[in-house]
């Protein structure tokens, strides 16, 4: 039985109102799902807090089908519907569901706009700071070193424990919507010390330079560590907060990797034997040439056609520096008409992609700049795409197989070739 | 409040014997019985799964096309996105859930999961269910108690 605090009992008992009661009650149920023996406390908070599609709020149609319905029977799976308070813990939304300006080009329908608008605005009301993407952590919401969050998103939550030293486990729905009101999670996982060495020595005998490197390299490390924690030594130069972004993605994607070190790079691992916790590695791991050929290969085995019907960049969201790089990419060429180029990013950073003129460059182009969502999140693609290209090992992962289509995986350089081209024209032996 | 599902599939007490017992821990309590399908495989929820039809969709996936609804799933535990809660949640909402969710690896992805689709759910078993339970097999849970009774072969 998890133990509660005082304050945690009233908040069970209801002192604090019908809907912190029903948080309270979910998260009770989750502590003791987990064997969790007490509650960590959060005031930082990364959900999806009531958005769903119509058919969802169509199931709760004799609830009123309304953000009220869907956040009491949904977000807390309470048995009835109550009123939901202002949140209490600075709570942020991730991703959503379309692009509030190019829905159409999306393919999204009017109804299906208006519904994206009323979630947004109901959500604002409840005090949500809508960051809408992936990458909260260039968007807005930067958490420190030893900060207790509750966070979904696992690129989001491998970057929030590795790179920033920060604490959550990959919550899900309910219990970042649970959090926001009651601004607790279970202590359990990540939250505790003991959790956060490493169990894996990840020996790394071939250069990692660009993200398509670190792409390749997270990819492998997920399948073979899933979900434990890899420590990673070798030929890792420190690399960017992008390179961070596309190799906690693709680990997370491949296997279910939460947090990673990288010995003399990232904050918990000064050197081996901090990130080790002083113990010996349960398995030692080589990424070689060879490993690195077979990783390209798995990550391609959906690519045969050579004819490019869609490149799509920004997963996870774009940051400014790979907007720059898609600028310069883009300089003077134009988007073939055989493809379309679909690039994704934050608010935020888009609002400085204005400012810097990249936006400008990618439209001029024949690009597309959106924020919001991705094709995977949004199940969206350009009519009548058969092949896409992508320079996120995570995308490459997902989306062919969720939509039925080819894909292939290569270099910010050779996607945007391809989005100018129409035509693939990339091989890793060429790289050397 | 109470969340307890209560299914009343369970033959009268003592009707057979089962072939042999598991215990484990509790994880969402009640009771229930059904067939077993037993993936050897982690699970994932978003990207993984298709909820209108309870049926596994992940390319590669050796169970790829099969329904789990109405099953008692036997599986290592849940992988991939942090929607995973959420997915099994809207198989909730279908009527494509699993009957019950038997498992090795907790992470927080199954643990709310498993709790938002109110199916019992048991884990940290005294014998791997990966072993000795297969695909077709009828199976009772008891979560309440934290006892599986597994009748080899199928329902007799």
């Amino acid at each position: 039985m998890v133990a509660l605090t005082p304050r945690e009992r009233g908040m069970l008992d209801g002192v604090e109102g019908p809907a912190v009661q029903r948080a309270m009650d979910l998260l009770v149920r989750y502590a003791e799902a987990l064997d969790a023996e007490c509650f960590v406390e959060t005031n930082n908070i990364a959900g999806v807090p009531g958005s769903s599609p119509l058919w969802v709020k169509q199931h709760y149609a004799a609830d009123g089908g309304d953000y009220r319905a869907i956040f009491s029977r949904f977000d807390l799976d309470s048995d009835d519907v109550v009123d939901v308070p202002r949140f209490s813990g600075i709570s942020c939304h991730l991703q959503g569901g379309m692009d509030p300006i190019h829905w159409d080009d999306m393919g999204m329908s009017e109804v299906a706009h208006q519904n994206f608008v009323a979630d947004e605005q109901s959500a604002v009301a409840q005090g949500a700071q809508m960051l809408k993407t992936c990458t909260p952590y260039i968007a807005g919401n930067t958490p420190v070193m030893g900060e207790h969050c509750a966070w979904m998103e696992s690129s989001a939550v491998v970057f929030c424990n590795s790179v920033l030293g920060a604490r959550t486990n990959t919550e899900g729905r309910h219990s970042t919507s649970a959090a926001m009101l009651a601004k607790r999670v279970p202590d359990w996982g990540y939250h505790r010390k003991e959790n956060r060495y490493g169990k894996h020595l990840i020996k790394v005998e071939t250069p990692i330079d660009t993200i398509f490197e670190w792409g390749m390299l997270g990819y492998f490390i997920g399948d073979q560590v899933q979900d434990e924690i890899p420590v990673i030594i070798g030929g890792i130069a420190q690399p960017s907060l992008s390179r961070h972004k596309h190799f906690g993605a693709a680990a997370a994607s491949s296997g279910g990797v939460e947090m990673y070190h990288m010995v003399g790079i990232t904050p918990e691992a000064a050197d081996l034997s901090m990130a080790l916790g002083g113990r010996d590695p349960v398995r030692t791991i080589i990424y070689d040439k060879a490993a690195r050929s077979k990783t390209y290969e798995t990550l391609n085995a959906l690519g045969q056609s050579l004819d490019i019907d869609y490149v799509m960049l920004g997963c996870p969201h774009a940051s400014l520096d790979q907007l720059s790089e898609i600028a310069d990419l883009l300089s003077g060429r134009k988007v073939s008409t055989q493809s379309a180029l679909w690039i994704f990013t934050s608010r935020a950073v888009k609002a400085l992609a204005d400012a810097c003129g990249y936006t400008k460059i990618i439209r001029d182009a024949g690009g597309l700049l959106m924020t919001d969502t991705c094709s995977a999140i949004s199940q969206s693609i350009p009519k009548g795409t058969n092949v896409a290209a992508f320079d996120s090992a995570k995308q490459v992962h997902y989306l062919p197989a969720m939509m039925g289509i080819e894909g292939h995986f290569g270099t910010t350089a050779e996607c945007i070739d391809a989005a100018c081209t129409g035509k693939w024209r990339a091989r890793l032996e060429a790289r050397g | 409040m109470s969340h307890s599902v209560v299914v009343t599939q369970m033959r009268p007490e003592s009707a057979l014997t089962p072939d042999f017992i598991l215990r484990g821990r509790k994880v969402v309590g009640g009771k229930v019985a059904g067939e077993a399908l037993v993936s050897h495989e982690t699970i994932s929820g978003w990207g993984g799964v298709n909820a209108a039809t309870g049926t596994i969709i992940e390319s590669r996936h050796s169970l790829r096309n099969v329904s789990f609804a109405g099953k008692i799933l036997v599986f290592p535990g849940a992988k991939g996105s942090s929607g995973w809660a959420g997915m099994f949640h809207m198989t909730r909402l279908t009527g494509t859930a699993p009957a019950a969710m038997l498992f090795n690896v907790m992470t927080t992805k199954i643990a709310l999961g498993a709790v938002v689709v109110r199916a019992p759910a048991i884990t940290d078993f005294d014998t791997d269910p990966l072993d000795c339970i297969n695909t077709g097999d009828w199976v009772e849970v008891d979560a309440d108690r934290g006892i599986v009774s597994v009748f080899s072969g199928g329902r007799r």
